[in-house]
Formats: structure tokens, C-alpha cells, sequence
């Protein structure tokens, strides 16, 4: 993790920023172009720019079906577009494997928790861990090559663990934990590798409003080390809260970019919530 | 009814060769399924490979004489070069059954490999290539069996141990029971290091959400050729062992065996060290015991001799599924896992 100090009230990195779809940022982390994927006739993504703050929590929201999910897979590699261009970090992630953006310094969570339920918390997070070279076959067969590495991955994920108040539960199989449990490990589990980026895909659904609070106060404390955090999420309570940006999105474009507390009032946000395409079904108004 | 002679049977059937061969194969099933939650439904054919593998090599050098390439060899290096061809063999299969289906779901590999399997069954058994693999009669044991039996340390009589007499070192011998059974728990060994390492824990993972481990850098489809290969060479060195004690016959690696190493490492406990070795000596004495009461207890006008077989299977099959039912993580698993039930 670089140490870079979190931007304060005073130094908002945007301040000086365009209110509107694509506008250019000052040091962006992720940069996308002309990002097209179809699904036979069906538009999911269609977004002509986007910038993503470094060291900044980015919010992307939008109705349902408006792609986000989508555009988070694209990202990631899980899915290829057909069209478009992205980079992180200046280095270009087109065609690459969802590994090696993971790789890269990458990693995102699902919205339906993928915590890995017939093995421990503790050995959930150490798979987390970059580097482990007893995970190549010849050096497994010998602990000498790989029983350091692993105290250390122990350690640092016992760290985690308490920070997310989940030491208790360490031995117990992922399985057994609650949903929010499970939310809050897999989160823990992205951060084993120390990612430049998460991508939280609805951190919160799901969860109880007790555990709503401390996955808020994670994220946040995730941005004062220096993380970059992008996440999609339906509740606006939560995103005027923890977020610095908010990207808007509605049948695959991005319609709307600014801060939380004045980017639902842009016309074509409240549009798109609200106005005609609300509570139907989007695919039957697009055929 | 002969209980003295009926237990001496069960008694052998315990540490007999096929047990070890059977359990081999289910060591090899347990990389797959067991760690990496791959469904190879064709590990016969995966068996059958090593044992035309191994059985054609020393076919071929004994029919030359013992000379390979105008080389003489000892019957210890043949026994290698044919465990080598073996090995060999199964790994290529592995990696061309796996390079299309490893990137798709499960359930592909599920019938790919159950297809291969077959294919290499028909294949062995057409008489176009009755030559080398002596089509649906096979490979008789003599042509094969001679280099193994000659580096026997055993007498070459019938030796007694106890209540169980076998011969020293022909056929199924206390030779072959050493070697299978030493061969086991190398693989065994093989199996606790490897799943106790941080190279299972990421198969593990695998087993439990392939795009978990995507999004947490791993190449998943390389782990998985990894897991498909090495079980693959496992099954077909369990081919080898069970060659040792018979002939090569195309049909006895059948779609029945394929689902007999399964039954046999559900049985036991996919996923544990021990779970292939008892769930094969459970199985195996398992159909002895119920064959021998059988024939001992039901009249011969109400089963003939002819039905004991089938009526056996079908007797431990129900056993088994209930088993299944009732204890789904097989005798050794973990108990916790049945409450985690998301699948």
C-alpha cells in the first residue's frame, strides 16, 4: 500500500471537477474508453468515458439493470466487451485474465458473497495472499520452500481478522458464518494481497443495519490507507455517506458524475430513477 | 456354511492386490474430486491407459528378447521403462481431455470424460488393432507378468502367513501385495503433503468457487490441469497394480469400475488422506461378505449361483446409497460439513 495521506475537506481532489458524465480527473487510477458490450440486442454497457479517482471512494449507482454489475465484470476480466478500451494505472487491461488483473493490484468482491464455504476463515484468507510460492506444485512437496512465507500470511491475515472482528471465528468453516460475516470476510480476504483497488460489488446487501455500520467504517478506514475504492450500491444513504464521487448509470451509460449530496438532483438521475422506465421492465421497453 | 473359511476370505480380501489397486485409483479420483471438485467420470479409462501402457512395453521387450533398441535390460529397468509409458501416457490423455473442458463448467468434463473413457475401451477392443492391444481378448499375463515375478525377494512357493496362504511371487502374490500396498502409501503420502500445502489450499478453493480464486490472482485453469493430470497418473499406476494380478481386459475397465472408485471414495470420505484406503477395503469385503452369505443362506432354487454376483452388487449398492443419504461425507469426513449445505 502507498502511503500517500487521504485528501482532507480542504484539498478535495474535486474541487475543480466537471459535474457531468466522463468529466477528466486529477490523478485517475482507472480509465476507460468507448467500453461497448451487447447481449444479443441488448445494450448492457455502453460507456463513452470514465476516469476513477485514486485514493478516493467512487460510488457507481443506477437502477436496476443499468449495467453496473456488468461494467464491473468488464474490468475485472470476468467478461469481455466488444468494444473499448481500459487501463489501471496507465498499463493497459484489455484482454487480460481476471487473474492478472487481480494480479495487477485489482481485486473485487461479488454480490453474491463467494466466501469458499468448506474451508476455514483463517484458510479463506490466506489464499487471499499474493507471492506463497509453496502454491506452485514441485515447491508444495516441500514445506521448507514455503513454511516462513506462510507464518508471515498468518499473521498478517490474523491482523485483518481482528479488524473485522472475525478472530473468534477463524477455525470455524466460512460456511458457518452469517451473510454480513461472510461480506466482511470477503472483503478481508481482497485485502490480504494489499490491492491498489477494490471493487466492492453491493457490499451491503444483505446485511444488518449493526454490521452495515462497521462495513462503512472499514471502508472508509480502507481509503485513509491509501486504497482506492470503487463500489456499486442501491441504498443512497449509504453512498451520501461514504462516498467522495458518484458515478450515475441507466441503460448502460453513464448519465450523471458528481458529488453525493447534488448528483440526485441532476434531472436525468431523477429521470432515471423515477421517470418513465421506472418499475418496468427495461428489457420489454427496449425490444 | 463355512464361517471359518468365509472370514479367512473377508480377511484377505482386506489387504488383497485389487483392494490397493482400487484404492490407488480412488487417490487419484480424490485429486480430482476430492481436492479440486472435478467430476472425472472416465478414471477407467484413465486405469486402462496405464495398463496397456505397461503391459504392451513389457509385451514388446519380452517378445525381442528382453532387448530394447538392441539394449538387453534387466527386468527392474523394464518394469521402470513400463511404469514410465504408463505414467507418460496417462498424462497426455490428462492434458487432451483437459485443454477443452477446463475452461467450461463441471458437467463438461463430467461427459467428456465418461466419452473418452469409453473411447479408449472401444478402441483397445477393435480387432484393427488387435496387434497391440490383443482387441476384446486382451493381453494374457504371461506376455507381461514375467519381469515383475523374477524380482520377486519371496519364495517362488506358496507361503503361509497366519491363516492366509498366497503364493510368494506369482499372480496375486504377497510380492504384489507388498508392492501394491507400499505403493499406496507412497501416494497416500503423496496425497496428505499436497493437500496440506498452500498448492490444495487454492484447489481447495477451486472446489468451492473457481471465480472466488480467479478474482484473488490464481490461474485456475493451470491448478486444475494440474489436479486433472497428476490424479489421472495415479489411476492409471492403479491400472499397473491391478495388471499385475490379471490380464489386460478392456471390459473390466468398464463404466462400472469408473463408478466403483467413486462409490469407494464416497464411501470412505472424499477429500480425507485415509477416506480411498477404507472406503476400497469396506467395498471389497464388503461384496465378499454379502456374496459368501448369500451363497451360503439363500437355497439354490431361490438364487441360483449365476445371481449371487449381481444380487450382491445390488445389495451393497443400496447399503451404499444409504450411506450416501445418511452420511454424505463418507466415514471419515467432517462431520461440520453437513451443515454447510449451499450446494
Amino acid at each position: 500500500m502507498s502511503a500517500k495521506p487521504a485528501k482532507s475537506k480542504d484539498n478535495n481532489p474535486f474541487a475543480s471537477i466537471n459535474h457531468e458524465p466522463g468529466a477528466a480527473k486529477i490523478d485517475p487510477i482507472i480509465t476507460a474508453h468507448g467500453i461497448e458490450r451487447t447481449f444479443g440486442g441488448l445494450k448492457a454497457v455502453d460507456v463513452n468515458h470514465l476516469e476513477v479517482q485514486r485514493h478516493a471512494i467512487t460510488a457507481l449507482i443506477g437502477p436496476n439493470g443499468a449495467g453496473k454489475s456488468t461494467f464491473f465484470n468488464l474490468l475485472t476480466g470476468f467478461d469481455k466487451p466488444q468494444k473499448g478500451e481500459w487501463s489501471f494505472n496507465g498499463t493497459s487491461l484489455q484482454s487480460h485474465s481476471p487473474q492478472k488483473v487481480a494480479r495487477a493490484g485489482m481485486v473485487r468482491t461479488f454480490q453474491l458473497t463467494k466466501a469458499l464455504s468448506r474451508m476455514t476463515v483463517i484458510e479463506n484468507m490466506r489464499l487471499g495472499a499474493a507471492g506463497q510460492a509453496g502454491e506452485r506444485f514441485w515447491s508444495a512437496l516441500i514445506p521448507g520452500l514455503w513454511k516462513a512465507k506462510e507464518e508471515e500470511i498468518t499473521v498478517k491475515a490474523e491482523e485483518l481478522l481482528k479488524r473485522f472482528k472475525l478472530y473468534e471465528k477463524r477455525n470455524d468453516f466460512a460456511g458457518e458464518l452469517s451473510g454480513g460475516q461472510r461480506k466482511l470476510l470477503e472483503m478481508a480476504r481482497a485485502l490480504m494481497s494489499d490491492p491498489e483497488i477494490v471493487m466492492l460489488d453491493e457490499p451491503m446487501a444483505g446485511v444488518n443495519p449493526a454490521l452495515t455500520e462497521s462495513l462503512l467504517d472499514h471502508i472508509v478506514k480502507l481509503k485513509d490507507q491509501g486504497v482506492t475504492i470503487l463500489f456499486v450500491e442501491h441504498d443512497m444513504h449509504m453512498v451520501r455517506r461514504i462516498s467522495d464521487w458518484v458515478v450515475v448509470m441507466a441503460e448502460g451509460k453513464i448519465i450523471a458524475e458528481g458529488p453525493p449530496d447534488t448528483v440526485m438532483q441532476n434531472k436525468s438521475v431523477q429521470d432515471a430513477y423515477l421517470g418513465a422506465h421506472h418499475d418496468t421492465d427495461l428489457s420489454e421497453d427496449l425490444a | 456354511m463355512d464361517w471359518a473359511g468365509l472370514l479367512t476370505d473377508a480377511g484377505r480380501e482386506i489387504f488383497a492386490p485389487t483392494t490397493a489397486a482400487f484404492a490407488l485409483a480412488a487417490i487419484g479420483l480424490n485429486f480430482h474430486f476430492g481436492l479440486t471438485g472435478l467430476l472425472n467420470m472416465g478414471h477407467a479409462g484413465f486405469m486402462l491407459l496405464g495398463m496397456y501402457g505397461y503391459a504392451i512395453t513389457i509385451r514388446e521387450i519380452e517378445a525381442n528378447g528382453g532387448e530394447l533398441f538392441g539394449v538387453h535390460m534387466a527386468a527392474g529397468a523394464e518394469i521402470l521403462l513400463g511404469v514410465l509409458v504408463a505414467l507418460v501416457v496417462s498424462v497426455l490423455f490428462g492434458l487432451l481431455l483437459g485443454w477443452p473442458t477446463l475452461k467450461l463448467r463441471g458437467d463438461y468434463l463430467a461427459i467428456v470424460t465418461i466419452a473418452a473413457a469409453e473411447m479408449v475401451r472401444f478402441l483397445g477392443r477393435s480387432q484393427s488393432l488387435v496387434g497391440l492391444t490383443g482387441a476384446s481378448t486382451g493381453i494374457r499375463g504371461s506376455d507381461f507378468k514375467r519381469p515383475f515375478e523374477s524380482v520377486s525377494p519371496f519364495p517362488d512357493r506358496l507361503v503361509t502367513v497366519g491363516p492366509f496362504t498366497l503364493h510368494g511371487s506369482q499372480s496375486t502374490s504377497w510380492w504384489l501385495v507388498v508392492v501394491a500396498w507400499t505403493v499406496v502409501a507412497l501416494a497416500s503420502l503423496l496425497f496428505w503433503r499436497l493437500s496440506r500445502s498452500p498448492w490444495g489450499r487454492v484447489l481447495k478453493g477451486i472446489r468451492e468457487d473457481e471465480d472466488a480464486v480467479r478474482s484473488l490472482g490464481k490461474n485456475v485453469y493451470g491448478y486444475k490441469m494440474q489436479a486433472l493430470v497428476i490424479g489421472g497418473a495415479i489411476g492409471a499406476l492403479g491400472g499397473v497394480l491391478w495388471s499385475f494380478g490379471n490380464s489386460v481386459a478392456p471390459d473390466s475397465m468398464g463404466r462400472p469400475t469408473t463408478f466403483w472408485i467413486w462409490t469407494l471414495l464416497l464411501l470412505g470420505g472424499a477429500a480425507t488422506v485415509f477416506g480411498p484406503i477404507l472406503g476400497s477395503v469396506i467395498f471389497w469385503t464388503a461384496l465378499l461378505v454379502v456374496k459368501g452369505l448369500a451363497g451360503g443362506l439363500i437355497p439354490e432354487t431361490w438364487l441360483s449361483s449365476t445371481e449371487l454376483e449381481p444380487f450382491a452388487l445390488v445389495l451393497v449398492g443400496a447399503t451404499l446409497m444409504a450411506l450416501v443419504i445418511f452420511r454424505p461425507q463418507g466415514v471419515l469426513g467432517d462431520r461440520r460439513e453437513l451443515a454447510i449445505n449451499e450446494r
